[in-house]
């Protein structure tokens, strides 16, 4: 199970609508709990990837996760995974996504379809990389 | 020579939680290849099946990425800093 705040939910879907139709991408903060994940904060971030196939692809830069990782400790969180848009696309990872995802990492993906959030599903990695199991989010309305 | 590796956040799963191992060796390469050869179940994450390191794996000598020095020939001094930094990639189909 997956704790998601409000503010990181609506900030999720509101990077992933001003976005579209390119993917939107970020970092998750949060802390890790007994009785689950919990994100409480994302920290945007700038897509890397090449400007004609931001569409369909998203990077973000080892710099930027150095940073993201610096901000998470400054204010006593962890960077927990990261979230990306798939715009008119189902939010189930794609095999570019395995291919290039890590284990421990929560990876949220928000589907936009013609600019407008459709959902947003939690998913991580396999430990043997072989697939991706999907979590059940909670909202945190706190 | 005495090497220090710093790992992140999401591979201590395979280092014992530890973010922070010793290893041995005179570049880069060769002392990824033996923190790898000391935890090898996250062989997988760092290389590829052809045995280069996955393009998305980052390292960092000091502040430095090696992709602006050697790459994995950089050369180490004794009691460096190696930092592994993964970059992260995706999309849709």
């Amino acid at each position: 199970m997956l704790i998601l705040s409000v503010k990181a939910e609506q900030g999720i879907k509101s990077e992933g609508e001003a976005s579209y139709p390119k993917e939107c991408c970020g970092a998750l903060l949060g802390r890790d709990a007994p009785d689950g994940r919990v994100i409480e904060r994302i920290i945007p971030i700038a897509n890397q990837f090449e400007e004609g196939e931001q569409h369909h692809r998203f990077c973000i830069e080892a710099d930027d996760i150095l940073k993201a990782e610096l901000a998470a400790r400054e204010i006593g969180m962890e960077t927990l995974g990261f979230y990306h848009s798939h715009p008119d696309c189902p939010a189930v990872p794609s095999e570019y996504d395995r291919a290039h995802a890590l284990p421990f990492y929560s990876y949220l993906i928000a589907s936009v379809e013609q600019g407008e959030t459709k959902g947003v599903r939690a998913w991580e990695l396999s430990a043997d990389r072989s697939e991706f199991w999907e979590k059940d989010i909670v909202i945190d309305n706190e | 020579m005495a090497i220090t590796i710093l790992i992140p956040t999401a591979l201590r799963a395979f280092t014992d939680r530890r973010g922070e191992v010793q290893a041995e060796g005179k570049t880069v390469g060769e002392a990824v290849a033996s923190f790898a050869k000391a935890y090898p179940d996250i062989r997988r994450h760092l290389y590829e099946e052809d045995g280069t390191l996955r393009s998305f794996i980052n390292v960092y000598v000091g502040e430095m990425n090696v992709k602006n020095l050697d790459g994995v020939d950089t050369r180490l001094k004794d009691g460096d800093t190696v930092t592994l930094v993964p970059a992260i990639a995706g999309g849709r189909v």
